[in-house]
Parts: structure tokens; sequence; C-alpha cells
């Protein structure tokens, strides 16, 4: 089993106070391969009102790992918590509990901050600075040679699209070239994890294509990516594994095709006629034109078809019912979806 | 001084240099012109006294504004634009982007003021056509408004990282103005007594003694300022400073940036 699997595994099935009591995760302990991300127990609470005395949690305890090279979609609604545990993994915002390592090294130590790359949500620069200035200080900061500086922004620029703008202040840049420069700005120092908040907020189509073929060039390179968004067919399209929050808690995390499986288990029917046999009247059926279509869980698939052949109606087609991430989604957004520990919980008993 | 402190304070000084702040050296230039002309016309024998008094009094009142109104946004402003996000995420400091921005400030206050400093001998040789040997406690005196700069520079950022700009105007200027009689409080100690006493002690010791700062009447009258008081005024200047960065530094590194 893959060391994000076993973690998530774990993850869902022990209680969240747990991981803030275990001994720190090491890899080099088990002699697994380093994970990009690993989150144990992460949680944030704030203390609000004019004396600070009530609490108002933004995260409940979160637990997951991020293997080396993903594509990791962080969804959820506005308000979620995403920005959140972003800002605890950035080092902007403290956790009240659990831990987190991004490469094996905590979040304060300034060589995994070499190595890591930050685009915020709704970029703002130093709009004083051409882009070609701005990457020259980031670049600085974060300890690229200076010999290599000038090619390596240059090289970025271009990467971007931006090359022929290097000149120009960036008061002067449209919300998609900044969107541009933000990303310019988090792989420069060619880091090995990328973490973009919303890097599609409000691009438009044209830009939103330009970010997702950026990201799988950084997946090609490589480079582990996480992302936040809520733009599905975004995440769908791009992500190996992502994880969905709501309300600060973790509703489920994993590959798409994993989180839809649990969905899925039924097909559509359609035969000729519009006749429809007693036995399917409870059925989803809907007659359209000279055709009738049923959706019904597969298991029950060969019992239809043999009621159709003794009802001697014509069969036309047994398609599986496809889920989308979106389907899932939605599905835990309800109110009444317990969290994926809850649920993995009462599921492994 | 790590690299990363000097590239924040290099980028600091060109935010000033590129939003234009020393293009208050013009309205100053254009004061000690129009003043100079007008003492050469209306004063007898007091035109040097004038020029100094006036021109210092300028340098002061022309830096502190500088110091207070850039100084209470360099944390509060990188934090409501999230230009502090790209920065700390990478391998820097919080103790590093506090000391470089106070570094950075404090670079563009010493070019401004030694900008002004040339603008005031120039309308001193205007006025009395030669310089003369005392005239240079004059640069003794702009050394002691650059400290003054300093210290409310480190009191903007102070009060920059943990509240609003407008409240951290409000707070570095009241400071600014009970530092410029804090002679008149230690005066108070003397004669007070019970609770009163104790607070004006502390008061004392709390706020800045821009007073010792200000020689600009007896530097004006030609007198000149002995080594001790420099070193004592010096040493006080840089063990506030520390002092009140270091505060700055510790309530910013636990800070929660929302």
């Amino acid at each position: 089993m893959q060391t994000s699997k076993l973690l998530n595994v774990l993850a869902c099935h022990l209680p969240a106070e747990t991981f803030v009591t275990l001994p720190p995760y090491s890899v080099a302990r088990y002699n697994f391969s380093v994970p990009a991300i690993e989150i144990l127990g992460l949680e944030k609470v704030y203390h609000v009102g004019f004396w600070r005395k009530r609490p108002k949690r933004a995260l409940h305890p979160l637990s997951f790992v991020v293997e080396q090279g993903e594509i990791f979609g962080f969804l959820g609604p506005n308000g979620a918590g995403k920005t959140t545990t972003l800002k605890m993994l950035m080092g902007l915002v403290f956790p009240t509990g659990g831990s987190a390592k991004i490469l094996g090294m905590d979040l304060d130590d300034p060589r995994m901050k070499a190595q890591i790359g930050f685009l915020p949500e709704q970029p703002y620069f130093y709009d004083y600075l051409t882009a070609h200035e701005l990457l020259r200080y980031y670049g600085q900061l974060s300890g690229v040679n200076s010999k290599q500086l000038t090619a390596r922004v240059d090289t970025v620029l271009e990467h971007v699209g931006l090359k022929d703008s290097a000149g120009v202040q960036l008061r002067k840049f449209s919300k998609g070239m900044l969107q541009r420069a933000g990303i310019a700005q988090a792989i420069l120092h060619d880091p090995k994890v990328v973490f973009l908040d919303e890097p599609m907020s409000g691009l438009d189509p044209m830009g939103r294509r330009e970010v997702r073929v950026l990201i799988e060039q950084l997946k090609n390179e490589g480079k582990t990516v996480f992302f936040s968004t809520h733009i599905l067919s975004d995440a769908e399209a791009l992500c190996d594994r992502v994880a969905i929050l709501n309300q600060g808690m973790l509703r489920g995390v994993g590959a798409v095709e994993e989180l839809t499986a649990g969905l899925r288990g039924q097909v559509e029917i359609v035969w000729a006629g519009t006749s429809v046999p007693p036995s399917l009247r409870s059925a989803a059926c809907r007659i359209a034109g000279d055709t009738v279509r049923a959706v019904v869980p597969s298991d029950q698939q060969d019992n239809v078809i043999e009621t159709l052949r003794r009802e001697k109606l014509r069969l036309i087609s047994v398609t599986p019912v496809r889920v989308s991430l979106e389907d899932y989604f939605m599905a835990q957004l309800s109110p009444d979806q317990p969290s994926a520990a809850a649920a993995n919980g009462k599921a492994a008993q | 001084m790590s690299s990363r402190i000097f590239h924040i304070a290099a980028n600091t000084f060109r935010e000033a240099v590129r939003d234009r702040v020393l293009y208050n050296l013009i309205a100053f230039a254009l004061l000690l012109t129009g003043a100079a002309i007008l003492v050469g016309q209306i004063s007898i024998q007091i035109e040097r006294l004038v020029v100094i008094n006036l021109g210092l009094t300028a340098v002061a009142l022309f830096g502190v504004v500088i110091a207070i109104f850039i100084g209470i946004g360099l944390v509060s402003k990188e934090i409501e634009k999230r230009t502090l996000y790209t920065v700390l995420s990478r391998p820097v400091a919080r103790w590093e982007f506090i000391a470089g921005k106070f570094v950075g400030l404090s670079g563009t206050l010493v070019v401004n003021a030694s900008c002004m400093a040339v603008g005031v001998f120039a309308a001193l040789l205007y006025v009395s056509r030669q310089l003369h040997g005392s005239d240079a406690w004059v640069l003794v005196a702009i050394y002691f408004i650059v400290l003054q700069f300093l210290i409310t520079t480190a009191l903007a950022l102070f009060f920059s990282s943990f509240s609003s700009p407008l409240l951290s105007a409000v707070f570095t200027f009241c400071l600014f103005v009970a530092g410029s009689f804090a002679e008149d409080l230690r005066g108070f100690v003397g004669l007070s007594h019970g609770l009163q006493h104790w607070m004006a002690v502390i008061a004392v010791y709390a706020i800045p003694n821009f007073s010792a700062l200000n020689i600009i009447n007896q530097v004006a009258h030609g007198n000149g300022v002995s080594g001790q008081l420099v070193f004592w005024n010096t040493a006080y200047a840089l063990v506030y400073i520390v002092a009140v960065l270091s505060g700055a530094i510790v309530i910013f590194e636990y800070r929660n940036l929302k």
C-alpha cells in the first residue's frame, strides 16, 4: 500500500485527538520516501470578540498526506478553511494544535521554505516594480545565486508568457498578467512543492486554460502541486487526488475515481416502446419518444433485463451511470453528511 | 547584516523613491530659498540665526512627517495588500523583515536629511556670503535630528506591528510631541510625590527624550556641542531603538497574519 493511502486510512479511522499525541511521524524511521506534505491533526481556533474570549473554530483537526509529484486539489466552498490551512502551511498563521511537515521538514525550517513556492489568493505585488525587478527581488530573498538570477528570471518570464512585459510596472498589469507574475514568483527558485491558492480565480477561460497547462508542466517537471480551488472541473481535469473540506472539516480525500466509486453502482437501461413492466414502475422511469429509460441499482441489472425479455420488450442499451466530482462534492456538502473520519470510522465498525 | 535584510531595505528605499517621497525636497528647497531671500532683506545681523533655526526646524518636521506616515504603513500595508505573504513564505525570518523595513526607511530619511543639509548650508552661504567654523555644529544638530527620525521610525514600526495605520499614526505622533517636552516631564518628577512621582518616573523612561536631541537653538547661536553629549545621545538613541524594535519583533513573531 502506498504511504499516502496508509496514512489516509489512519487519518480517517483514528479520532483526531490521536494525532496530537502520537510521536512525530518520521519518514526516515519507516524508511519511506519523504512525502511532499504531511498534515497530522492540524487545527485552528480563533478567539474573537472585544476580549477575544469567544472561540471560533476555523479548522477541525485535519490529517492527510500528499506524495511527491502529485497534483493535489484542495476543494471546498468559500469559507471552508482552505486558505487558513494554506496559511498555516506557509507559517503565516499559527496552528492551535496538530503538526505538519513539508518534505519531511518542520514548517519553520528555512531549508524547507527554500524548496516551496506559494501563490496567494488574488495576489497583489509591489506595483511600483517591473515584472523583472519583482522576480529579482524574490529570487534574492529565496537565496538564488546572483550569477544565475538574471538568466533564471528571463527563463521564468518566458515560461509564463510575460517576456515582452518584463520592463512594465506591475501597476499597469491586467488581472491575468498579475496571476501569471504570481505563478512566476512561485516557481522562480525551482521549488519542489508549489502551493497555489485559487490560481484560476477571476481568470477568463483562456487564462484558466493557460494556468491549467502551467500546472501540468510543473507536474511533468516532477514538482508537487497543491492547489486550492472551488472550480471542480479544473480539479477533476488536473488532480491525481483531491481533499474536500467543508466548514473546516475534511469530508473526503483520495483519487477522484476512488471518491466517486461510492456513489456509482447504478445503471441506465433503455428499451424500445412506451410500456413499463409493473415490477419496474418503482424505478426512475422516463418515457422519451418511443423509448423508456430507467435508472436502477447495478445489482438489479440482470433481473430487469430478464423482466424486459419476458415482456418481449426490445433492449436498446445498458450504461453505467457516470458520477462526476461535482456530484460527490455536492453530496459531501449536505448538512447531514458526517466528516470523513467519522464516516470511515463507522464503516470500520 | 544578512543579505535578506539588505534586499528588503533596498526594496523599501526603492518604494519610497518611486512613490515620490523625496519630492518633499522640492518643497523644502522652495521654502528655504524664499526664507533666505526674505531674511536677507529684513534681518540685520541675525540672518544666520534665522536661517539655521528655520532650516533645521524644517529638516526635523519634514523628516518626522515622513517617518510617521511611511513608518505606520511599513507592516500594516504589507499585511493589508498581502505582499507580505510571498515574502514570509520564503526563507525570510519575521525579525529580518522588521529589521529590513527599519533599515530601508532609515536609509530614505538619511538621504533626505543629507540633501536638506546641503540646502541649509547653501542658504547659509547665500545670506552670510561665507561659512564660519561654528557652522560645523549645524552638522551635529542634523545628526541629532536624524537620531530623532530613527527613534520615530522605530516607534511607528512598533505600533504598525499590531495596530491600524490610523492608531499607529496617533500613538507615534503623541509620543513625538510628549518626547519633545521630555525635559519638562523630568522637572515634574522632582516636584511630584507618591503615586504621581512614580508614574512620572515611568513616563520619563518610557517616552523618548526628543528634547535632549534638539540643539537647534544652541547651534543657531554659534555655541559648540560637547563630545560627551554626542556620545550619550547616540547611546541613548541606540538603546531606545533596539528596545522598541525588539518589542515590534516579539509582537510580530507571534502575530497571525489573517
